[in-house]
């Protein structure tokens, strides 16, 4: 019964939500947005957990002195006092905007931009023409890339209709057919756990 | 006498040309007179069908003044009352000329300003907006919105998932009666193995990257499958597993499921919970914070697999310049080209949910996948049907796959 009974659940909301996807009525639809605010809620009780988790993974790591322990106490510096700015002062107060705005907002804009250095490198690699499909793959980003190049409008239409082309062709065909499969695995594997075939999700398979 | 006539006849003479005068200085030849425009006709109004019950759809016949060319003619307005006699609303504005059909719709929340009731009575008339005035057409009503129980514009899709579902029993059934079902080899699912091999040789951890989905992504849901599977091997070969969460419900449910596969492994004594620990729900903090386990555990197998944005390329660089082998798999389109150039093996789109059929070579699984390639297998052959039907303008077949809203 351990198991049979969340089975049955999953099959029966599973079985409403599919069958509710074909039916407009608001009724239908109150109940489906019913349960979408039951997710929100079961998602805050679950967030005190996250935050349980990394509380217990930091205070381990202190009080073990393990490498770089160091860093915890900053993650738990960092989980307290957020909270107590907001909740003293609001989120208008000096503290917590200052926060935010001068420590958060900079790492996050910080690990963003680290992309661009990330595309160069991972172009670098991925450009050598060691092969045909790599040296078609060259091809076509020398063509693109000349296309976007601000400096290098003088080259005109040819290489602007050669990278459209590039673009909506042979491109979106790829894409497309990628968009199909993903389309066709998504609905396999939700018959697979609304028929109970799946259920590593459950903690045993 | 004669002297007073002659008078009065020099006067007429005169007034008549003045007035005329006059008359030409104010309307020029050419010029309309203001005469109201023709109101539009044969309005029409039903039921929105496929919806909700909160619309209510309009037809009419243009107005006689709605032609090309006319600029005092502005366009349509739509009027709604609760009963014949008015008082009636405006609904809908500044319609363009042209337009034959709109739509009156609104949303259920009562308390909304846009409320739309269900099952009342309405009247409608419509309105040409002109210089000269504006024209009602007749009224139309009652008319009431009502929801429907069923979306007949969705009847493709209905019948496309019923067609698989079918598929894929039929190959599930198969399988269970013991058929040989043969799946291609996958070269990501290959090295799976070897991957966690040679993590165990150098003494190093795993690390498994769930994506930042939530519990209810099916990418979220199938890489759970493989990190089953993965925690298996790692728990038999007494490596060490890193799984940082991004999502807290993703959190619990990759604990339970590592500490199952544990226990299924016969070494539940190998699992320590701040193993799998969560990090934040902030995007690149937590790529930050997984980036700081690469650089200071150095794993020696990288698995990113679920739901990734732009941080894909972020931690797949950073795993590359760490020197960890690299397994990744996203039902993302866009992130699957920074996976390719920086991880050793991708799982592209669709691979990523065949991986727990491939990993577990359960019979059942296996059946589902070939259901599945079945089934793409008839969306080909749609889709070359399709191009014929294009072609020779078969709209028949083409109407077929047509999704209504």
């Amino acid at each position: 019964m351990k198991r049979e009974i969340p089975l049955m659940i999953v099959f029966v909301t599973g079985l409403f939500m599919a069958v509710q996807f074909f039916v407009p009525h608001s009724k239908s639809e109150f109940v489906y947005e019913f349960v979408m605010e039951w997710t929100i809620i079961i998602g805050i009780f679950a967030l005190a957990l996250g935050i349980w988790s990394i509380v217990r993974v930091s205070a381990n790591k202190i009080k073990r002195r393990a490498e770089n322990w160091q860093y915890a106490i900053i993650i738990l510096a960092g989980l307290i006092s957020m909270p107590i700015f907001a909740l003293t002062g609001g989120l208008e107060s000096y503290m917590w905007r200052h926060f935010f705005n001068y420590i958060i907002m900079p790492l996050h804009a910080t690990m963003f931009s680290l992309l661009a250095f990330f595309i160069a490198s991972a172009a670098f690699r991925a450009f050598r023409a060691h092969s045909l499909l790599a040296s078609v793959l060259l091809f076509s980003a020398i063509i693109i890339m000349l296309r976007f190049n601000p400096f290098l409008g003088f080259l005109g239409e040819p290489i602007g209709d050669l990278a459209a082309w590039i673009l909506n062709v042979p491109n979106m065909a790829a894409k497309r057919a990628i968009i199909i499969g993903i389309g066709l695995g998504m609905v396999g594997t939700a018959l697979k756990v609304i028929l109970g075939i799946e259920r590593t999700y459950m903690g045993s398979d | 006498m004669m002297k007073n006539k002659f008078l009065l006849f020099i006067m007429v003479l005169l007034v008549i040309p003045i007035a005329g005068w006059g008359q030409d200085e104010t309307e020029p030849d050419g010029v309309v007179e203001s005469v109201p425009p023709a109101p539009p006709t044969n309005l029409s109004a039903f039921d929105t069908p496929n919806d909700n019950g909160h619309s209510i759809s309009l037809q009419w016949d243009l107005s006689a003044d709605d032609v090309e060319g006319n600029l005092d003619f502005a366009g349509y307005r739509i009027l709604r009352a609760e009963s014949p006699d008015g008082p009636y609303e405006i609904r809908k504005d500044s319609i363009p000329r042209g337009t034959m059909s709109e739509r009156d719709s609104g949303v259920k929340e009562s308390d909304n300003q846009d409320y739309f009731p269900r099952e009342k009575d309405f009247w409608y008339k419509v309105v040409t907006l002109h210089k000269n005035g504006n024209a009602e057409s007749e009224v139309f009503g009652p008319v009431r919105a009502v929801g429907q129980l069923y979306n007949w514009g969705k009847t493709p899709v209905a019948a496309a998932v019923i067609l698989f579902t079918v598929f894929t029993l039929f190959f599930i059934q198969k399988a269970r009666a013991g058929a040989e079902l043969y799946v291609r080899p996958l070269a990501g699912i290959d090295a799976v193995d070897e991957a966690i091999g040679r993590a165990t040789e150098m003494g190093k951890p795993i690390l498994y990257v769930l994506g930042l989905g939530t519990a209810a992504d099916v990418a979220t849901i199938a890489s759970f499958t493989i990190l089953s599977r993965v925690a298996k091997k790692v728990a038999e070969y007494q490596t060490s597993l890193i799984v940082p969460c991004y999502d807290p419900i993703v959190m619990t449910v990759a604990q339970e499921t590592v500490k199952t596969a544990y226990y299924d492994a016969g070494r539940p004594d190998a699992y320590h919970e701040d193993d799998v620990f969560f990090v934040t729900n902030q995007q690149f903090a937590y790529v930050g914070g997984v980036n700081g386990i690469m650089i200071r555990e150095k794993p020696a197998t990288n698995f990113y697999l679920g739901k990734f944005y732009a941080e894909s390329l972020i931690l797949a660089e950073t795993g590359s310049a760490t020197g960890s082998i690299q397994i990744a798999g996203t039902d993302e389109v866009t992130q699957i080209p920074f996976f390719v150039v920086a991880c050793d093996y991708t799982l592209i789109g669709e691979e990523l949910y065949a991986a727990s059929a491939y990993l577990g070579r359960e019979p059942i699984l296996l059946g589902s996948l070939k259901g599945q390639d079945y089934c793409k297998a008839l969306v080909i052959i749609s889709i070359l049907l399709g191009v014929i039907a294009a072609i020779f303008n078969w709209d028949g077949f083409m109407n077929l796959f047509t999704v209504g809203n």
